[in-house]
């Protein structure tokens, strides 16, 4: 539906490796991102996401593979002249220069024409409110400043591809979510394609058009956020995707229904009277106002998670009835692949 | 805890433990500077005492500046410590960057065999160093002790270096590289000034020794033209006579270079560590 056929597509990867002396940390990864795609990375830490990106952009030689970026292989091309620009968790501001030294720095780098670098600071300034901080150093800036500092470095080099490297897990909750909603801003004004590294799965659930999911240095699955949550692949990514986690259940509730394992969302599940399909023992309640999530022990799995829409009170200890949505049932193998 | 951490009973303690330090590290100083303006009677009659009208002379202080070539030697010195430094923190600078932003075959053998210079003492090797320096006609000429100060200097520093160097964000280096610096520009303008703390301590504990060392000065450059300070006072200790006044005013006006030298690393040292970085 995005990607568009015949297009030259904005990025792809051809069986990328990598391995760290005896350590495989990449393990043949393949992968096309078409053009104004905002691609999200997202794993737990250590499943090769960061090392992937740094990859793409040139910082990391891969052991074997291809990468191509729009149209032109780069395997062999320095950072600088592969088109791209990168914005860092640490934002990795030059301390010595001003906000528009910062920003303009590549571009002297490229050679680009000083009335030129001056309009296109200009044009970042303003699409990033950062027109009166021109002239400060990235000490005097606040975190989330110095952010959108770093994401104007970034624009002012018009690339073809945008890589950010868990750009918000430095900044404390407030501010990450204002900054997320201003990076999905910036992609549906600039139409540029991006890739995102993060191992918050909001991030990537509220961000993505794609989401890859990784685990151990392999995609475990790729797709819309939708179809990841409604239709995993796998065991790993129904345990990744969603918050709180999937419940998985084995046994002879998942034999019932021809398979090892079953998973359910807590969405998916009902609090009934004692009596229902499953019983178990109140053991802990959040309460958030919004939703309730309710900890209930069965016996013969692990525990359960409810999630109740609304405002609920249950007992701790006392017993209640469970009862799962029968159409949203996900049913794995004994390899963890669904059903 | 935070009551018995702002008593005045242990506060005042801390400093007196700190006075009492600073006491025993500048007596022998005050010493020297004390002696040097009193007349050979005087030091020797009471050591201890400031100089009064009576024991008050400048004799020492006229007796270097009117024999030999004192001036000649405070150059030699200067210079060969000054350039020492800047060799020292140059090439240390550069192979604790190598070492530790690059991965390479042997990496950690060079490390390794870069810092057992600190453990084995140069002077060890003072007759292939002499053989060496005869062999190139270096012998008596400031670029052999400037040679020899560099080697000497490097095992510590880039120890000291490569350690802060790793310190210094990843991020902020690949930002870099990623904008079109080179290596030597990331080096230059990003790295160095980040660990700019670490240089001033390097300098210091550099300095220090090749200013104070007496003997590759007598060994590989005795000659009048490449004296060292050291080694120029020198001349007034003698078998049976020696000349204290002069010993002492030439000691004196030693402290004077180094002083000023570790004042200037000190306040880049404090600038360094109060300047804003990264994060």
């Amino acid at each position: 539906m995005i990607t568009k056929d015949n297009a030259v597509s904005a990025l792809t990867l051809q069986n990328i490796t990598k391995r760290f002396g005896s350590t495989d940390v990449i393990r043949g990864v393949d992968l096309d991102v078409a053009e104004g795609e905002f691609v999200v990375f997202v794993g737990p830490s250590g499943c090769g996401k960061s090392t992937l990106l740094r990859i793409i952009a040139g910082l990391e030689d891969q052991t074997s593979g291809h990468v191509t970026i729009a149209g032109r292989n780069v395997d062999v091309t320095p950072p600088a002249k592969r088109g791209i620009a990168m914005v860092f968790q640490s934002y990795a501001l030059y301390p010595h220069l001003t906000v528009k030294g910062n920003m303009g720095l590549a571009l002297k780098q490229e050679g680009v024409e000083k009335s030129e670098i001056e309009r296109r600071i200009a044009a970042a300034a303003k699409m990033l409110h950062l027109e009166t901080l021109l002239d400060r150093r990235p000490s005097e800036l606040s975190g989330g400043q110095r952010q959108r500092v770093a994401i104007g470095r970034a624009i002012v080099r018009q690339p073809k591809l945008f890589l950010f490297d868990e750009p918000l897990s430095n900044l404390d909750a407030a501010l990450r979510v204002n900054t997320r909603i201003e990076i999905a801003n910036l992609h549906r004004l600039l139409g540029g394609t991006m890739i995102y590294v993060t191992h918050d799965q909001i991030e990537a659930m509220t961000l993505a058009d794609k989401i890859v999911v990784l685990s151990a240095g392999k995609i475990e699955q790729v797709g819309r956020p939708i179809d990841l949550y409604n239709k995993p692949a796998n065991l790993f990514v129904a345990g990744f995707i969603g918050s709180p986690k999937m419940n998985f259940l084995t046994g002879a509730a998942a034999e019932k229904l021809d398979a090892t394992t079953i998973g359910i969302r807590p969405e998916h599940i009902r609090v009934v009277p004692a009596g229902g399909v499953w019983e178990g023992k109140v053991s802990h309640l959040e309460k958030l106002g919004s939703d309730t999530f309710v900890y209930v022990a069965v016996e013969g799995a692990d525990m359960v998670t409810v999630r109740i829409v609304g405002q609920a009170d249950f007992e701790v200890g006392s017993t209640v009835g469970l009862a799962a949505d029968e159409a949203h049932i996900h049913r794995f193998d004994k390899d963890g692949r669904a059903l | 805890m935070s009551k018995a951490r702002s008593s005045v009973a242990r506060t005042g303690l801390v400093h007196l433990a700190l006075g009492a330090y600073t006491l025993l590290a500048l007596f022998p100083i005050f010493l020297v500077l004390v002696n040097s303006f009193k007349t050979r009677a005087g030091i020797f009659s009471a050591p201890l005492q400031l100089p009064n009208a009576k024991t008050f002379s400048l004799i020492g202080y006229e007796t270097v500046l009117k024999q030999g070539d004192f001036l000649g030697y405070f150059q030699n010195s200067l210079i060969v410590t000054v350039a020492s430094i800047f060799l020292v923190l140059l090439f240390g600078a550069m192979a604790a960057f190598a070492l530790s932003e690059y991965r390479f075959r042997g990496n950690t053998m060079m490390a390794l065999y870069l810092a057992l210079g600190i453990m084995i003492p140069i002077r060890l090797g003072t007759v292939a160093i002499l053989q060496g320096m005869v062999a190139t006609g270096l012998v008596n000429t400031l670029t052999a002790l400037i040679l020899v100060y560099t080697a000497q200097g490097l095992p510590l520093a880039v120890f000291i270096l490569s350690e802060f160097m790793r310190q210094v964000s990843d991020d902020l280096k690949n930002a870099g590289r990623v904008d079109g610096l080179s290596e030597y520009t990331i080096f230059f303008r990003l790295v160095l000034p980040l660990v700019r703390p670490a240089m001033a301590t390097v300098a210091v504990f550099t300095m220090i020794p090749i200013w104070n060392d007496l003997w590759f000065p007598l060994i590989l450059a005795p000659g009048e033209k490449t004296k060292t300070v050291t080694l120029g006072a020198q001349m007034f200790i003698g078998q049976y006579v020696t000349n204290w006044n002069a010993v002492l005013s030439t000691l004196s006006l030693a402290i004077l270079p180094v002083l000023i030298l570790y004042f200037i690393f000190s306040r880049q040292l404090i600038r360094g560590i109060t300047a804003g970085a990264v994060k």
